[in-house]
């Protein structure tokens, strides 16, 4: 394991996030909370960075913001060559729905629809056909080891296998970016370790960029990198392994 | 179906005890809405079907109603002798003189007397009116106390008699009129009738044209014609009029209740979806997420209360098609006799109460839609 203490940006090709200067605070009655204070650096293409830090410490804000569900009160975030934080909500839904997948804790399947059905839900915003959307989706759940289980309702699967559920919704539009806000975090040890598999897999084999939020230190050892968070500021970033 | 709209109607299912209420309400309304209309069709049709496109009445000039209407023999015969009169099997040309009398008879209960219409009638009276069918018995024989009685009065044996105007009337016949106004109508000798109530005129007279295109050229004749204070109007045309009233009154009573109710039902479906964008408010944040946009989110909230109106609507159409077994019977206002209609379910009114039980759907689901397409997606996510 080495560890650096620079949190500086990275330069070239491969950059795939820019963050400059990003600041977020929130308004708690006339309260102004700072939340992230100037925060800059870079997020390699191929990259998988685990997000840890103590309650409060704006890791969850700093996701949301790269994933385009929040905006920064200032500062720029530059994703494949697109500034997100000036793109308005429709077009910013539609970059969404293109370029990033979503892990969450509580895996957030839509509870009338099957495992199938939730998979191929980001789908019907494509311009894929229903038979391909199907494909599609039934890819992704063999991906994730589900192929037996596309007819069942969340409830009648384990966490585990909803979460699975949700990684292959999460990858079925073939996103640049996962972003993953504890995908642990309400799973046992066996579980919890299939769902990090799976993600070393896809960031292994497909290339994909993953950003994950975590309490856990054995799912971070899981990234490439681990970034730390302290009050609204980067501590330090410890590089895991590199490929 | 796309898949956003199935997430939408399978909702539905989640909350089956809310949801089945509010579109119960709604069904309800529904009811009440299309009632409303099936009976004002039902009034409007029957009065229609009472006149005949062929046949022209004659009134007294400016008598909106045949009680008001008088009409002497010379005028009876002028009106006679014109030459666009279609001419009957006899050779005689096709004309009803007649005396229309209000009079009052015990009903079925006895306790309550009905406000019946008698009609003294020329004897080509069934080639005029062809729509009137004997079903059981015969025709009067003109110059005798015998009269036959409409589809209504289901009541009165045949042999019978009947006592009005100091006269006992033995019933030889009754007639079908296939729902029409005359259904409610007692029938006889015009000039029996003219004896028996002492009249000295007749209330109309009913001609069956030749040809139907000729009725402007009769009309403005005879109507500029010095010896005559008659009016001429197309017959169905006459009996339409005489629905307007109780028509309008239908119609305006019924929308104004409708608009009320459905105020409520449209508060109900309002508190409804509030809940459920409440209760999936997780969710919600997550579609965003996703990458589906506010309006499509809108559109799904309002669907899914469309949904709610669609089935408070099949319910309550299902509810007022069985009305159609229901006559009513009331007094025409204009009239004032006895007439009784159908309720009458008509393709538009399936069409217009859909498009109500929709309208209300969309009211209600609007502002909770739109609370749902405008929530922050961060704090939709964090909700519990």
């Amino acid at each position: 394991m080495t560890s650096q203490r620079s949190p500086d940006a990275h330069s070239g090709d491969d950059v795939l996030i820019a963050l400059r200067g990003v600041s977020k605070a929130y308004r708690r009655g006339k309260e102004v909370v700072p939340v992230l204070s100037d925060i800059g650096f870079d997020i390699r293409r191929g990259e998988f960075l685990a997000l840890m830090g103590p309650s409060g410490s704006g890791k969850s804000t700093l996701l949301n913001l790269i994933a385009g569900i929040d905006n920064p009160d200032s500062g720029s975030i530059v994703v494949g060559g697109n500034d997100i934080t000036r793109l308005p909500e429709a077009s910013l839904a539609d970059w969404r729905a293109a370029n990033v997948g979503f892990i969450f804790q509580f895996y957030n399947l839509m509870p009338v629809l099957t495992a199938l059905e939730n998979v191929e839900l980001p789908l019907t915003l494509t311009h894929l056909g229903r038979r391909e959307r199907r494909d599609h989706a039934l890819l992704a759940l063999e991906l994730v080891g589900l192929s037996d289980r596309i007819k069942h309702f969340p409830s009648e699967l384990s966490g585990g296998q909803q979460q699975r559920v949700a990684i292959a919704r999460a990858i079925v539009t073939d996103p640049t970016l996962l972003v993953a806000d504890e995908p642990t975090g309400d799973l046992d040890r066996q579980s919890a370790e299939e769902v990090l598999t799976i993600m070393q897999r896809l960031n292994r084999e497909m290339g994909t960029t993953i950003i994950m939020v975590t309490h856990d230190r054995r799912a971070a050892e899981h990234a490439k990198a681990i970034m730390h968070l302290e009050k609204g500021e980067l501590a330090e970033r410890v590089e895991l392994r590199r490929e | 179906m796309p898949l956003l709209f199935t997430y939408s109607l399978r909702n539905l299912r989640v909350r089956k005890l809310t949801n089945a209420l509010t579109a119960g309400g709604m069904a309800l309304v529904v009811f009440v809405y299309a009632a409303v209309l099936m009976l004002d069709t039902g009034l409007e049709k029957t009065m229609a079907s009472t006149g005949e496109e062929n046949n022209v009445i004659f009134l007294r000039r400016s008598a909106e109603v045949e009680i008001q209407s008088v009409i002497d023999r010379r005028q009876a015969s002028i009106i006679e002798g014109e030459p666009e009169l279609m001419i009957g099997q006899e050779g005689i040309p096709l004309v009803s003189k007649e005396v229309v009398v209000m009079i009052a008879l015990p009903g079925s209960d006895r306790s309550r007397t009905r406000s019946i219409t008698t009609r003294g009638v020329g004897p080509r009276v069934l080639a005029l009116r062809p729509q009137v069918k004997l079903t059981v018995g015969r025709m009067f024989v003109p110059g005798s106390s015998e009269i036959v009685i409409g589809g209504r009065f289901e009541g009165i044996e045949i042999g019978s008699q009947i006592r009005f105007a100091q006269r006992e009337w033995q019933v030889v016949g009754r007639f079908d009129a296939g729902g029409s106004g005359f259904d409610s109508e007692i029938w006889g000798d015009s000039e029996q009738f003219m004896q028996a109530f002492r009249r000295e005129v007749f209330s109309s007279v009913v001609v069956r044209l030749a040809d139907p295109e000729a009725f402007s050229k009769l009309k403005a004749r005879l109507e500029s014609d010095p010896r005559l204070t008659i009016e001429a109007k197309r017959e169905r045309r006459f009996y339409e009029e005489q629905s307007n009233t109780l028509s309008g009154l239908i119609k305006v009573l019924g929308i104004t209740l409708s608009t009320l109710f459905s105020l409520a039902a449209v508060i109900g479906a309002t508190i409804t979806m509030y809940a459920a964008v409440a209760m999936r408010k997780r969710e919600i944040g997550v579609l965003r997420a996703l990458g589906f946009r506010q309006l499509s989110i809108l559109a799904a909230f309002l669907a899914e209360a469309m949904f709610l109106g669609l089935a408070g609507w099949a319910a309550g159409l299902t509810l007022a098609s069985f009305m159609m077994q229901v006559k009513i019977t009331t007094l025409n206002w204009t009239s004032f006799s006895e007439l009784a209609f159908p309720f009458v379910l008509t393709p538009r009114i399936v069409l217009q109460s859909l498009l109500f039980a929709l309208g209300m759907g969309f009211l209600g689901g609007f502002l909770p839609a739109v609370q749902a397409a405008r929530m922050k997606i961060v704090d939709a996510l964090r909700a519990i």
